[in-house]
């Protein structure tokens, strides 16, 4: 093939390079660069303080195979598949598919209402929402607490993950809902009114009607929402990672050995680890969205 | 293109590799810009108006800045003095100025804790003060001899200066005179041992909603959990957490603190959940000054700062006869180190000159203007704290008698921490260990968890015991 054949555009290839060249060098600096930065301070001993930030060393694989031995590293693992699963996975996935649902058919004022109301929940700043939760939760009169008349509980520390979980699910639905309530639109609606006429339930019809059209943009979602919650740092905000390591998700792990313990150099090591992670998950979705091509 | 990805891979691996831990080049001598007209100095410190040590911003924006400009501008130099206010936590303050440090930026004066130093002077991110203003300007300072040698230990690293200390501080028992009269025990409290403590704690707990004992526990107190809860403990039982050369491990002396804690939080003698919030120390000093906390280990700081009755973080109008302090007892009489009946601990802040300053000879102006004794006594505003300078303390410590009860009673008895780099890492498995316990671990488990994650952190010939 001569290279005119490909050259759709007639830019030729100086033109082409120039075209791209801003775009590659911003990637370059803020995606390859920090990447490759991680992977190499992974394999030494750097600090934030100490000796060994002065004279950091290179320790090759130490810090992977002991992150891989470390216990805080796998119940960090544990607790992030299950704030995955739980909250992104399950949780706003079928609460955003659910209120796009049943927001199809009802008067456009009270739809409008009920997805500003989700969407605020998307658009408040962390730390603002984090300071709400944090009131709502609290055992001074939390108002959760006043709710079900037992003010005394510190729901954050008593049951950490099912608070993060519950609060994860109210920050991010909204994304689910906006995605499914377009997605939904594509659904012919010729198909949904035969699925009527030959008296198919709810259920069936989402199975057997909605969901065949659809199947695409679930695994788009789940896959965006799922490497979204993996890598959320907003539980730092309400719990620390406490007690006693009892949320310590992974980012939040990172946080701390890098900042906390000056750990930098495990802390990359755990950094990468979390990418590989990402990356096979990412990787899995992929392939089932191809099947379905 | 496939080819050549592999070469510039290596390229840029090769460049990052020159890159860490190398920012001193920037550094020279400590005369460069020493006849500068036009000066600019930042002095950091988590310090903010309004907010956390409220005193010392107060002081540094309202007395020192505008008089050292004065100062200045009589000798013909025109000096502007930016102060950077923080109101962090310990742990976060310390991350922010290590980042300052490393990335060869940051305050021409830094107020760093003095257990930091070490860390921070073998990281090269600090120098000795000799280094960066030269040794026969930094001894031509009159106010060495007014700072007694212990005190000043607390700004030295390997028998080098790097800084100037702020004062020093001391631990006690603080405890609640209104909650004691309730419970039948009396107003001039000071207990023997463990057991007396604890035995006043079961009095407490029979006033509902009192949480009779605070002694601070888990890894979200941060240094407050060891320095307000594990040490002052581990001296009353005869060892200090670094003696002879090694870390204490698992040794029967660590298993004996994480017995006190359970028998005070297995024991529904203080609060566990308090312990485990992310915020439980700002809520243990509400709850003390709303008469919910019987006892509470603290230094001197607790009185200065917290329950001030004016610009206390948790004010408490009646202060002055409400709240009543006693020497921290060891396990038993004669039990504490050197065979001590009662101990403490003590810690205080340090001000270092950065490396990466471009005033040097001004930064070390600036420094003795903050150090002169007018200064000091400004500092503290009609109140009394320990300061560096004898001269002061011997001015205004009269007028406080919890203040001179330190400065007499504490500070002949009292211990410093080992200013070494691996402290910290030990100081985290201190807190993991008594986290564990609240937990509801065994004191036998966590201490042996404790001798694992130790020998880890720091190698196995420098621990002792387990």
């Amino acid at each position: 093939m001569r290279a005119a054949d490909s050259d759709v555009a007639g830019l030729g290839a100086t033109r082409a390079i120039a075209f791209v060249a801003p775009a590659l060098l911003l990637i370059g600096v803020f995606l390859v660069f920090p990447a490759l930065w991680t992977l190499y301070i992974g394999i030494t001993n750097y600090q934030l303080t100490g000796p060994a930030a002065a004279q950091p060393r290179v320790v090759g694989l130490d810090n992977f195979v002991s992150a891989l031995n470390d216990a805080l590293f796998l119940n960090s693992v544990g607790l992030t598949a299950l704030f995955v699963f739980g909250s992104a996975v399950i949780g706003q996935n079928v609460l955003g598919f659910v209120l796009a649902w049943l927001l199809r058919r009802v008067r456009p004022s009270l739809r409008r209402t009920v997805e500003a109301f989700v969407l605020l929940a998307w658009i408040l700043p962390g730390p603002v929402v984090a300071y709400l939760w944090f009131a709502v939760l609290s055992r001074d009169g939390g108002t959760f607490g006043l709710l079900l008349n037992d003010p005394a509980t510190a729901w954050l520390v008593e049951y950490p993950m099912v608070s993060l979980i519950v609060f994860n699910i109210w920050r991010g639905t909204a994304f689910s809902m906006l995605l499914y309530t377009s997605a939904l639109a594509a659904v012919p609606p010729t198909q949904l009114e035969t699925a009527r006429l030959v008296g198919a339930s709810g259920w069936q019809t989402v199975r057997d009607v909605v969901f065949p059209h659809i199947r695409g943009h679930v695994l788009t979602n789940t896959l965006l929402i799922s490497l979204w919650t993996a890598n959320d740092f907003t539980p730092f905000l309400l719990t620390a990672g406490g007690p006693n390591h009892r949320s310590e998700v992974l980012p939040v792990l990172i946080y701390r050995q890098a900042l906390e313990s000056g750990q930098l150099g495990y802390a990359s090591a755990m950094s990468l680890l979390l990418l590989v992670g990402n990356l096979v998950i990412a990787l899995v979705y992929l392939r089932l969205l191809r099947r379905r091509a | 293109m496939r080819r050549t990805t592999p070469f510039v891979l290596l390229a840029v691996g090769g460049l990052l590799a020159g890159c860490l831990g190398q920012n001193q080049a920037e550094q020279g001598q400590p005369t460069r810009n020493a006849d500068a007209k036009d000066v600019t100095l930042t002095i950091v410190a988590n310090a903010v108006a309004g907010g956390k040590n409220t005193r010392g911003a107060d002081w540094l924006t309202n007395w020192v800045i505008p008089r050292f400009t004065e100062a200045q501008k009589a000798k013909g130099v025109n000096v502007t003095v930016r102060f950077d206010q923080n109101g962090a936590g310990d742990e976060d303050y310390k991350t922010k100025i290590a980042l300052d440090l490393k990335t060869g930026g940051g305050a021409d004066i830094v107020e760093i804790d003095g257990i930091w130093l070490g860390e921070f002077a073998q990281a090269g991110q600090i120098k000795p003060l000799d280094d960066v203003i030269g040794k026969s300007g930094v001894d031509a300072w009159d106010g060495w001899k007014q700072i007694p040698d212990a005190v000043q230990g607390l700004g030295q690293f390997d028998g080098k200066r790097y800084g100037v200390p702020m004062g020093t501080d001391g631990r006690v028992l603080f405890y609640n005179k209104k909650l004691f009269a309730q419970a039948g025990l009396p107003s001039d409290w000071q207990p023997r041992g463990w057991d007396d403590v604890l035995a006043a704690g079961t009095a407490l707990k029979r006033i509902p909603g009192v949480a009779p004992i605070q002694l601070n526990a888990g890894t979200a107190m941060g240094e407050a959990t060891t320095m307000q809860g594990v040490l002052p403990a581990l001296v009353g039982t005869g060892k200090p957490i670094y003696d002879g050369g090694k870390w204490q491990g698992g040794t029967a002396q660590v298993k004996d603190v994480l017995g006190l804690y359970q028998r005070v939080y297995g024991g529904g003698l203080g609060d566990a959940v308090l312990q485990q919030e992310a915020k439980g120390r700002d809520r243990s000093f509400a709850m003390f000054a709303d008469n919910k906390i019987g006892i509470l280990l603290e230094s001197d700081y607790f009185w200065r700062s917290v329950v001030e009755p004016r610009i206390g973080v948790a004010k408490m109008a009646d202060r002055d006869t409400a709240v009543g302090w006693a020497l921290v007892p060891a396990k038993q009489s004669g039990s504490g180190v050197s065979g001590q009946d009662f101990v403490s601990m003590s810690g205080g802040g340090v001000r270092v000159v950065n490396p990466n300053t471009q005033y040097p000879k001004q930064a070390w102006e600036f420094m003795q203007f903050l150090n002169s004794a007018e200064a000091v006594k400004a500092a503290l505003a009609g109140t009394a704290q320990v300061t560096q300078r004898n001269d002061v303390n011997d001015e205004v410590l009269k007028g406080d008698p919890m203040l001179s009860f330190i400065a007499d009673e504490v500070l002949p008895i009292t211990r410093y921490r080992p200013g070494l780099a691996d402290y910290p890492k030990v100081s985290a498995a201190l807190q993991q260990a008594t986290a564990d316990v609240v937990a509801g671990k065994s004191p036998d488990d966590a201490a042996k968890a404790y001798q694992d994650a130790l020998v880890k952190a720091v190698g196995e010939g420098n621990v002792a015991g387990g």
